[in-house]
């Protein structure tokens, strides 16, 4: 007996709402790639409760592939980000209107 | 309220200060620091949830490998702390409209039963089942995740990879020199 499943739920709903404020209104490119990285984690931590609730290997297997798109999307990402750095020399998304 | 139940409360509010605290730092290297603190706390709570690989893997992928490179990536771009305002009014409002409709269905969820109630029982994913389970029945995309990390490997080489028009600060149109 650990908790009951709506305080995971709440738990992680409460991390989604964090990691989109700092998406939403933080202005640097690097904190809204961090705030991607907190909403994926906590999409984790609500699959993994649910897998302990309905007993079942699925929410687990999910997860494993969030980690793996988070990796990728990280790579890809920062990538991004150095090369506008490197053209613009700075990190406020508001610097940006035009690709290439 | 027995030993389990204290230890997620405690890990909860562990990963919620943190996490806080990472939203709301200048410091881009605080904010990662504060961050890494919370997927430990995660990876404690994937611990607790009875899924030991899954701990071990967000420790080493999320705390270890992704954590690391935002830090290698802040020291080589030298980003200081930010300036102006953290929360701008612009962009705080929209935030906070959609913090509080997500408010009111949580709180919702709350009082009413919607079925998936129930307490958690304690269980344990053995890592051997686990990957059982994951080779036998998610082989497909097992396959796709690694073509996927494959192409954002060759995206990054493509992005990050110096081109020779961005080297000039004039453009590609301006004379530049040979490089060897």
């Amino acid at each position: 007996m650990i908790v009951p499943f709506g305080h995971v739920l709440l738990l992680a709903g409460l991390l989604f709402v964090l990691g989109m404020v700092c998406v939403v209104a933080r202005r640097n490119l690097i904190m809204i790639l961090l705030g991607v990285e907190i909403m994926l984690n906590a999409a984790a931590i609500a699959l993994v409760g649910a897998s302990l609730r309905w007993q079942a290997m699925e929410g687990q297997v999910l997860v494993l592939f969030i980690l793996a798109v988070a990796a990728a999307e990280v790579s890809v990402g920062l990538a991004l980000i150095v090369n506008a750095h490197r053209r613009s020399g700075r990190l406020d998304p508001n610097a940006f209107h035009r690709l290439g | 309220m027995n030993l389990y139940a204290v230890a997620f409360y405690l890990l909860a509010a562990v990963i919620l200060g943190a996490t806080l605290m990472a939203v709301t730092r200048r410091h881009l290297v605080h904010a990662v620091l504060y961050l890494i603190v919370s997927f430990f706390g995660s990876a404690l709570l994937f611990y607790l949830f009875g899924a030991p690989l899954l701990a071990a893997l967000e420790v080493i992928i999320y705390a270890g490998a992704v954590m690391i490179l935002f830090l290698f990536i802040v020291m080589m771009l030298r980003v200081g702390a930010d300036q102006g305002p953290l929360f701008p009014p612009r962009q705080i409002l929209p935030a906070i409209a959609m913090a509080a409709v997500y408010l009111a269905v949580a709180s919702l969820l709350a009082v009413r039963d919607t079925g998936t109630g129930g307490v958690l029982q304690t269980a344990l994913a053995d890592p051997r089942a686990f990957g059982d389970y994951l080779f036998r029945n998610a082989w497909l995309a097992v396959e796709i995740v690694s073509l996927l990390l494959l192409v954002a490997l060759v995206g990054a080489l493509v992005l990050g990879g110096r081109t020779p028009a961005a080297d000039t600060p004039e453009g590609p149109g301006a004379p530049r020199e040979v490089r060897p």
